[in-house]
Parts: structure tokens; sequence; C-alpha cells
């Protein structure tokens, strides 16, 4: 059942399209992000969302009623939302239950319902020793649960959030991630999250809809979008990748260094230059030249190495070429940078972009 | 619903008496229909031109004198380790919030031919017959014009001197420049466009000025601007000449506080938006003391001699009788407080009344500068410029608008209250807005919108959230708006009535008939209920309430 739905939503500033051409349906209790770089227009379509900016075109709709298009929008206040802001926007001159209550109150709950539901979200998210603290004696973590807990507590038709964790450090950012997802497994809110992070959209999310200049890359599942990249920018953005251009010679496709045979590879039927993505992952190294096999075998020098403890990440060149290829290899694996390798490429890891 | 409300009280403050300023400058007192003949009366005798004339003099020599008593006072106060920084700080505000009238006054007590103190102490020095000062003078006026208004060009130096940072200077010395060259090449340029800007806010501060030209020039038989126009609103009212005659001052404060905004914004405060590390004094060896005594004698004249004197005044029997016991009394605190008819009655109406306009102009400022900086309604920024634009309206031009605005039916305001607290709102509509509009930038839009997102209106968020957030600092601006409308004299002097009269026109009054004890007694009676308003304005903002350029 759609609970949101953003058809052909565009937002125009001057000249320039902030968001163009958008559309997206969210099903009821879904999770979806918005993932992109900087000035991508993920804000811009969240706030859209919320009702703070008019869209210059197209319409969302919730629960199948238009609530903006270019010439009526319904006002924040009275689309039932509610918001996780960049900076938290806790009020400083109310405590911590007097923020939580605020949306209830304001809702004209009865006194005591107010208490109960306030005390009881403040037990999720372990606040419940705080509820008379003033936020500034807070630290930045708790005031991101008070956030959360005054987000929810109204039990919202959508819950939007804006860059919720960009104001924490690394450790406690990890932590609201799997806070924010458990959240949701909870209360089941239909929810749009706004993040440049990719993990962070890649832990919480459903779906991920990865944007770029003002436009949808791709909508796709976490596991999808890694695996099965469509466009040069989503392959580039979501992890590390290595881009290959090949060119079709006969029943070959030729790489800088190597061929492979085009019946092994995805989409060759093209004329033309082909583009492919080949993550560090699907790319194995060997000391001695291998039995042949089901991979592509190419025979390659260490050109340099940086050990990050969790995997070693080696550049790796080809003989009978001039590209780098990065290639991710367990710890345990250790080659000496100047060394003889071989390369053994898994032809399903080569995704070709459009 | 709310925004058309404010923007109608905008249209009804600002625009519809400046409107009818112009109107009425070419409206024929006699037919009522378009003529010239009121420029040609205003300007068709050679006296009126030299008023003219003389208000520019006025207010250059004014404007220099005070930037040689206020820039270096400036730098020694922000840059250098001079003693008693915090005491010369201290006496400059003392300085700021003595109005013109008084200080005029202090100073007729102190350089009045003859009896004057200063001219006794000369004599008596000297053994001469008579003493040289004249306080009924040209040079007499411009002097303490000077002196009552150099804190502006203060206020406007130390905030950009403050703002140099000692990484700047350190940048000079490191690259071979002494002391005295990066002073010259480095600090004082970057300090140049605040200090021009100072300047010239102290010229318009000046051929604005009414108090101190009505008190000393016209017994000194010649006139200025403002006097000018004060002569033609007495008997009988010529509104239509004055507002014709006020078109030069109007036009020459515009086109000024153009040049100073440009000044101040261009170059200045952009290269000196730095974050500026520490700024660490300039050692000045034995020179300190000498920049210490010259600060003393600037402060000596514009605050220690004048409230000797005025206390002297106002607890004598006869202020000329001198320094004795048998001449203490606190006859004109009794008179002034108790018998006189209407004395005591005019603090009441100051207090009423400024309060009145300090409030509706906060309201209307915190609305105005809100709904610009959230940009509600299209062309937000000309609401705005109407909120600042009075501030290129000196006190006596403002008061001919609201006259030939108000004073006719339907609304017949003349007389009564009600004009004088929306002329004290109009005239310091701009410091409030300007403080308003600043505190409303510190505040995070997520704050409101998280309001709206949870299910409050705009009213909501404005009573929930940004009043609480704002307390501080709208008390400070509700206080600098309130502290001069108390002892607002050039736009009251036009307005008042019977009943409204202001402790301003009292004074002024007062010095009119000569009784300088009682004038003295309820001068200070007035200082002295500014105090408690001040110390509560440093509670809530700070030691630079007042001094701090956004005050201006």
């Amino acid at each position: 059942m759609t609970k949101l739905a953003l058809r052909n939503l565009a937002r125009r500033y001057g000249t320039v399209d902030a968001v163009a051409d958008f559309s997206l349906e969210l099903a009821k209790g879904e999770f979806v992000s918005l993932l992109g770089p900087s000035g991508c227009g993920k804000t811009t379509t969240l706030r859209m969302i919320a009702g703070f900016v008019p869209p210059s075109g197209g319409v969302i709709e919730m629960d199948g009623r238009p609530i903006s298009t270019a010439t009526s929008v319904v006002p924040p206040e009275r689309r039932g939302m509610s918001m996780i802001f960049q900076s938290y926007a806790i009020w400083p001159n109310m405590t911590v239950g007097e923020n939580v209550g605020f949306g209830l109150q304001v809702r004209k709950l009865p006194k005591a319902e107010v208490e109960r539901r306030v005390d009881r979200i403040l037990e999720v998210v372990q606040l419940d020793a705080l509820k008379n603290r003033y936020p500034a004696e807070l630290s930045g973590g708790q005031q991101q649960r008070v956030a959360l807990a005054r987000a929810i507590v109204v039990e919202p038709e959508v819950l939007l959030l804006d860059e919720p964790l960009s104001n924490l450090d690394a450790n406690l950012r990890e932590e609201m991630r799997f806070e924010i997802r458990r959240l949701h497994d909870e209360f089941k809110i239909t929810t749009v999250y706004v993040t440049h992070d990719q993990a962070e959209a890649m832990v919480t999310s459903d779906r991920i809809v990865v944007m770029n200049k003002g436009r949808v890359e791709q909508i796709d599942a976490p596991q999808e979008l890694y695996a099965r990249p469509n466009s040069r920018f989503v392959a580039g953005f979501i992890g590390r990748t290595n881009f290959l251009e090949g060119k079709r010679q006969g029943a070959d496709i030729a790489f800088d260094g190597f061929t492979a045979p085009a019946v092994m590879l995805d989409g060759a039927s093209r004329k033309g230059n082909l583009l492919y993505s080949l993550r560090p992952q699907s790319i194995q190294l060997a000391g001695d030249k291998p039995a042949a096999g089901p991979g592509l075998v190419v025979e390659a020098e260490i050109a340099g190495r940086s050990y990050l403890g969790e995997y070693w990440d080696y550049q790796v060149k080809p003989l009978s070429g001039a590209m780098l290829l990065r290639v991710s290899t367990p710890p345990t694996t250790v080659f000496e940078p100047g060394s003889r390798v071989w390369l053994v490429i898994d032809p399903a890891g080569m995704v070709r972009l459009e | 619903m709310l925004w058309i409300g404010i923007i109608a009280i905008l249209l009804f403050l600002v625009v519809n008496p400046f409107v009818h300023l112009l109107a009425t400058s070419f409206r024929s007192p006699d037919t009522g229909g378009f003529t010239w003949e009121n420029y040609a009366a205003a300007y068709g005798r050679e006296r009126y031109v030299q008023a003219l004339v003389n208000s520019l003099k006025l207010g250059a020599g004014a404007a220099l004198l005070a930037g040689l008593f206020a820039v270096p006072l400036a730098w020694a106060v922000s840059r250098t380790n001079m003693p008693g920084r915090g005491l010369v700080r201290t006496l400059v505000l003392a300085t700021f919030i003595t109005p013109p009238y008084t200080g005029t006054v202090a100073w007729i007590l102190l350089a009045g031919p003859n009896a004057g103190w200063l001219n006794r102490l000369y004599v008596f020095l000297t053994g001469a017959d008579t003493g040289p000062f004249n306080i009924y003078s040209f040079p007499g006026l411009v002097v303490v014009v000077a002196l009552y208004s150099y804190p502006y060009i203060f206020i406007f130096t130390s905030a950009a001197l403050e703002l140099v940072s000692s990484e700047m200077e350190d940048a000079a010395n490191i690259l071979g420049a002494g002391t005295w060259l990066t002073m010259r090449r480095v600090t004082l340029p970057l300090a140049l466009p605040a200090i021009l800007g100072g300047l010239i806010i102290c010229f318009l501060e000046a051929i604005a000025l009414f108090a101190s030209p009505a008190m000393i020039a016209i017994p000194a038989r010649f006139n200025v601007v403002t006097t000018q126009l004060f002569q033609f609103f007495g008997n009988p009212v010529r509104v239509e000449v004055a507002a014709a005659y006020a078109m030069p001052l109007l036009g020459v404060t515009v086109l000024l506080v153009l040049v100073q905004r440009l000044l101040t914004h261009r170059r200045g405060f952009v290269a000196l938006t730095g974050k500026g590390g520490e700024r660490r004094p300039l050692a000045l060896g034995p020179w300190r003391w000498a920049l210490f005594g010259y600060a003393m004698l600037v402060a000596s004249l514009s605050v220690i001699l004048p409230y000797i004197f005025l206390l002297q005044a106002a607890f004598a029997k006869a202020w000329g009788r001198g320094f004795s016991l048998d001449n203490l009394s606190f006859k004109n605190f009794r008179f002034v407080l108790f018998e006189h008819a209407t004395a005591a009655h005019s603090v009441v109406n100051s207090f009423l009344f400024g309060g009145a306009a300090a409030t509706l102009g906060i309201i209307v400022a915190l609305g105005v500068a809100y709904i610009v900086a959230r940009r509600i309604v299209p062309f937000a920024g000309l609401l705005g410029f109407l909120c600042v634009a009075p501030f290129v309206i000196p006190g006596v031009v403002l008061a001919i608008g609201f006259y030939s605005a108000y004073a006719p039916p339907p609304l017949a305001l003349y007389g009564t209250a009600w004009i004088l607290i929306l002329a004290f709102t109009v005239r310091f509509l701009p410091i409030g807005y300007v403080n308003a509009s600043a505190a409303i930038r510190t505040l995070n839009p997520e704050m409101e919108e998280a309001v709206r997102i949870l299910g409050g209106g705009r009213l909501t968020a404005m009573r929930r959230v940004v009043a609480p957030l704002l307390k501080r600092s709208l008390l400070g601006a509700w206080l600098l708006m309130f502290i001069p409308a108390t002892r607002e004299l050039s736009s009251a002097i036009f307005l008042y009535g019977p009943n409204t009269k202001v402790v301003s026109v009292m004074i002024f009054d007062m010095s009119e008939e000569g009784n300088f004890e009682y004038l003295a007694a309820l001068a200070l009676i007035l200082q002295l209920l500014t105090l408690p308003l001040l110390w509560i304005g440093q509670r809530a903002i700070g030691r630079d309430f007042m001094l701090r350029r956004s005050a201006t």
C-alpha cells in the first residue's frame, strides 16, 4: 500500500534545477534513504515532503491525497509528519520532558496521556533519568536521542530525517545507525532518511535513492545497488570500484592490459565503447599461475599497497597495460611491491554501466 | 493576517508621514493647490540660507573635533595597555547617556560669559577683569556639540579596532615594520572606513540636533537649520514652509548615510570579520600615562566638570554663590518634584510615552525582522528597509511629517499622547530593528521548523520558542529604544501639547527662563532614573550595552 508518492517532483531556483523529475513511491512502513553528494537536491526533496519548500512542478501525495503541488501546499503543521533536523533543533528553553511532550500538547492530548507517552518513549530511548534536564546539560548523543523521541512519540504519518548523525563522532554515529533501524523495526513508521554517508544508508534502509545533480540515478535495495549499479556515478559513489573501458574486437573485448571473451561478460553484444565496473573484492591475487578456471587470469605487478587493518588495498598494473587496478585482499595475503602476481577476475563481478 | 497588519502599521508610521511631508512642501497654505511658493519663501531670505550654511559648518566642525576626542580614546581603550581603560569606557558611556540639553546647560554654567565657572577661575588666577570664554558663540556651540557626540565615533572606531587581530599586526612586524609603521600602514587603514563612518554619523547628529543650538545659537543671535525650523513653527505655524525648508537637511542626511554604508560595508567590515585570534594590548611604556592624561582631559570636559557644576547648581540656593554650606539646599528637588505644576508630571509622561513607544517599536521591529529573516512575504527586504529608513530622517523633520500627516482631522492627534508615542516609535524603530534582526539571525530556523512539523503554527513557534530564546536580546533592544525615548527633545518640541509635556521639553523651557537650579535638579533626576535601566541592560546584554555598534 502506497503511503507517500512523489510524482515528477521538481524544484527550480532561478535557472538552477535543484530537483528535477523526481518520482518515488513509499510503501507503508518502508524506510527509504535519499543518498548523494552535497548539493544533489536530497535535502530540498526532504523539505518539499515536509512542506517547508513548495515544489515548482509535480505533486506529492500522502494516502492518495495531494499535499504539495506547484499551486497549493498543505503547511507543515497540518501534515501529521515529524522530522529530525541536522542541528537536532532541541529547544534549549524547555526540558527534555517538555521537548518530547510538545507535539502531544499541540495535539491537545489530555495531560495524563501526554505524561504517560513521554515516559514510555523516554524509556525506549534510554533517557528516562534525564526527563527534567535542560538540553544544554546533555551530550550530543543524548540530544540526538531527545530528537528521536520527540519525533517518534507523536506517531507521525511519515518520519523525516535530515542528516541526523552528521554532528556525532564516528563511534556514536555507528551506534545510532543501529538505534534508528531498531526504532523503525519497533514502530514501523514510514521513513525518509537523507544522508551523504553510504554506510548509514545501507544499514538503515529498505531501499536507497541515489541522487546526483537533482536527479534520481537509481532506486534499489542496498545489496542490489552495490552489486548492480546502473551508472558510473552510482558505482563510484557506493563503495570503491575500478572502471574499465573496453572495445569490441571480434569475439573478444579488449581492455587496457587484458582481453576477455565477449560471451563471458554482461551485455557485451553492443557495439562501440563499453564501460564496466569491477569491485576490488571481485579480483583475487595469486603468487603462482593458477590452473585454468572460470575466471580471467591476468599477469600483473604490484605497484603499491596500503594496509587498512581489515584488508590490504593493493594497486596492481597488468603487465601489458598502463592501467592501475585496485584490489582488496584479506590481511593475510601479503605481496611485496614490485613482485609478480596473477589476477583472477570473476566475470560476474564485471558490471556493465550505461 | 498578522503580516498584513504589520505592513499596514509600517505604512502608517513611516510612509504616510513622509509622503505628507513632501506633499505639504508643495501645497499652498491658502488654496491647498500645488505651488512652488513654499520653497521660494524658505530660501528667499539671506538669513535663511545663512542658517543652512551655519548647519553645515557646525556639522563639519563638530565632527572633526569629536574625531580628535574619540579616535585616540578608542585606540587607547581597545588596543593599548593604557591604565584605567575600564574607567575611560565608563566615562564615555556616561557622556553617551548625557542628553545634549543637559550637557549644554552644564556648559552654560561652565563657560557663560562673566559668571561661568571657567571664566571665574581665569579671573581668579590671572587677575584679569573678564574671562575669555563665551559659550554663546559659534565656536562655543561647536565644542559643546562635539563633546556630546564623540561617543558615536568612539563606538565605531573601537568596534573596528577590536576586529583587527594581533596576527595582522604580527604579520607586519615579522616583515620588519615597527610599532608606529604598523599602526600607520596596517591598523589605522583597516579602521579608517569605520572612523570615517563615525565622523559622518557625528556630522549628521550635529546638523539634526535641536537642543544645543536652541540653547546657544538663539541667544547668540544666529540660526542653524533646526532652530530656523523651530521659528517657522512659531506663531503663526508655517508648516508648509517648514516642510520645504527641511528638504536639504533630509537630502544631505540620505546622501551621507549612503556614503557611510558604502564605506563601512565595502572595505572595512569585510576585511575585518576575520576570526582574528587573540588581541594583545600594545605596550606603550611611559606614553601610556600621556594617553591616560588626554583621556581624562576629554572626560573632564564632557562628564566630570559638567556633573560637578550641575550637582552644585541642583543643591544650591543660587548657583552663582558658589560652593558653601549656607548655599546648600534641597529646595530645588522639592520644588520640581512636589511643587511645580507640571515638572513631576513631565517625568512620568516621558517614561510612559517612552515605554509605550519602545514596546510598540519592539513588536513591529521583531515582526518585520522575522518576516525578513524567514522570507515570509515577497519583497520582505522592502519592509526591512522601511524599518531602518527613519534613521535618515532627523527628529525635527520627522516631527514636521507627523504634524502634517496626523495633526489635521480625521485623526487630529496633535496635542495627544499618541502623536508623541508614534513619533518616538518611528524615531527609534531602526535601533529596535537592527537589534531584533541581529537576534533572530542567531536563531537556527530549524528550531521553528521543528515546532511546525510537530503541528504548531508560526504563532506557536513565536510564542513558545522564538520569544523565550530571544528574551534577553529583546529586553536589551527594548531598553536601547526606551532610554533615548525618555529624553527625546527634537521631535517632542514640535508635537507636545499642554497635557503631554515631556521632561526634555520641561528642561528646555526652564533653560529659556534661566531657572538653572531647578533645571539641574530635574536633569539629575532624569539621569538617576536612567541608572537602573543601564544596570538591567548590562545584566541582560553585557558590559558593552549601549556602546556596541548596533546600538547606533
